[in-house]
């Protein structure tokens, strides 16, 4: 999991807010942009791995050691892709408390 | 040092950039600053100029192949006027927030409607707040100086900002003057080759114009904003280096015979050599007059301004713009903004002259001297009053 480094004073804001390194938007915190979270019902789960090629973000890039997938909630925006798409319907679109 | 010679200030500004071995230009032709560019075509076709001339369709498109050659490292030179200048407006903003220090002349036009070739300020009032060094020419001189100078400030590792060198249409543009080119030397020992700490290169890759989040966009023009206005130190530096070097003082502010001045007249770019007659032609009346004239627009030099106007007691200011539906023109609104915080001030009376190529006259400038002693004592009723309009 990634470390959110987009909250910098403007003193250290880089010379021309250029991105001096290249590929790291995965620093770039994009999980607290959700407002419904996915969850997973592992009794329906037959570990197909379709919300892992199909979430948009990656989010699905880890499995526990039975072979679940493991949404990373640090870039997970929530769009219910991995929910609309799984032929089980085992992932359920939760509201986020805040 | 160079010889002097007669020479069209278009084209010794075209030979300046030839000096300043600029190695990208990127322009679109339009009056009244069609002869720099064509000259500097020439230059580079004739082989005199090594360097990357690049024909595009339209002024959008020059300031975007401009902004991506300096972005590589390369030196790099634009010029345009009035609606090329407009049609350039979206870009121009990215220039100074991606640190990109390419150099435009803005031979100075009215804007349309309705269509005028000929000089006032409106096109690059209307770019005002765009970020970039806004620099002002008095005369032909004065226009090859900057425009050297032009690229030693914008490319210092402590400016990184791009630089606009203003030169009224016509008026300097297209009139046969004494110029002093300087000696390729000279000019080489003043102006280091261009070595950008950061560019764009495919061995060492690196993002520019990323998406600003609102987590970031705020802090990013803060840090903007607060560079560009540290930039005075250098580009202060540069004329004193400048000075010593080629024997010709620049600062932000010029004054002319204000010791003991009862009225200053306030103007912009070749309006002082006619305004300078004018002076010179009232003091011998014995009317207190002088004149203050700014040459640095942007980064707006405040405490210099506030200076040159100590105990002065009536300040005209003629705008070569138009506010329409605003407090006053351009710099008259600006002036009386920089005045405000100021514990003594004079009483600011604007002008509003010389639009879409009518000329301003000696007698015009007299005129609003005299306005303005009458100001003196009583309030103007409107805050900005025009010159050299047919009432009747």
């Amino acid at each position: 999991m990634g470390k959110d480094q987009g909250m910098l004073p403007w003193k250290e804001v880089p010379f021309g807010v250029y991105i001096m390194e290249p590929g790291n938007s995965a620093q770039f915190k994009t999980g607290n942009w959700r407002s419904l979270r996915p969850e997973l019902d592992k009794e329906k789960c037959v570990k197909c791995g379709t919300c892992y090629i199909m979430c948009p973000d990656m989010c699905y890039d880890q499995q526990d050691e039975e072979g679940y997938y493991l949404v990373n909630l640090f870039y997970c925006k929530g769009c219910g892709i991995c929910a609309a798409v799984c032929p089980k319907g085992a992932i359920t679109m939760v509201v986020e408390e805040v | 040092m160079g010889k002097r010679i007669a020479k069209e200030v278009s084209i010794a500004i075209a030979d300046a950039v030839k000096l300043a071995r600029a190695e990208v230009i990127a322009a679109y032709p339009i009056t009244p600053q069609t002869h720099i560019v064509e000259h500097l075509s020439e230059l580079v076709a004739n082989g005199e100029l090594d360097a990357e001339y690049i024909t595009v369709e339209s002024e959008h498109s020059a300031i975007s192949a401009a902004l991506g050659a300096v972005a590589t490292g390369a030196r790099t030179f634009t010029s345009t006027s009035a609606q090329g200048l407009a049609l350039m407006h979206e870009i121009l903003f990215i220039a100074p927030a991606l640190r990109l220090p390419v150099v435009m002349v803005v031979a100075n036009r009215a804007l349309s409607a309705p269509i005028s070739i000929w000089n006032d300020h409106s096109d690059i009032m209307a770019e005002r707040d765009i970020g970039w060094i806004q620099m002002w020419a008095e005369n032909g001189q004065e226009a090859v100086d900057l425009v050297i100078q032009a690229f030693r400030i914008a490319e210092d590792r402590n400016v990184m900002f791009p630089t606009i060198v203003n030169i009224d249409g016509f008026t300097l543009s297209h009139v046969i003057e004494p110029v002093e080119l300087p000696d390729q030397e000279e000019v080489d020992a003043f102006l280091p080759p261009f070595r950008p700490k950061y560019k764009l290169d495919p061995r060492k890759p690196l993002t520019m114009g990323p998406v600003g989040v609102p987590e970031i966009y705020f802090e990013a023009k803060r840090a903007q904003d607060e560079a560009f206005r540290s930039a005075r130190r250098v580009i202060n530096r540069i004329w004193k280096d400048w000075a010593k070097r080629f024997g010709r003082e620049y600062n932000a502010v010029e004054t002319y015979r204000m010791e003991d001045a009862e009225v200053a007249l306030m103007i912009l770019g070749s309006m002082a050599e006619t305004a300078m007659t004018a002076v010179d032609k009232m003091r011998e009346a014995g009317k207190k007059v002088g004149l203050i004239r700014l040459r640095l627009w942007r980064p707006f030099p405040v405490q210099e301004f506030r200076k040159a106007v100590a105990g002065l007691p009536v300040l005209a200011v003629i705008d070569r713009a138009l506010c329409i539906g605003g407090v006053g023109g351009p710099l008259g609104t600006e002036v009386r903004a920089a005045l405000y915080a100021a514990a003594r001030r004079p009483r600011v009376v604007n002008f509003i002259a010389g639009l879409g190529g009518r000329d301003i006259t000696v007698e015009d400038f007299e005129e609003m001297a005299d306005r303005a002693a009458f100001y003196r004592k009583k309030r103007p009723k409107e805050a900005y009053e025009y010159i050299g309009v047919r009432e009747v």
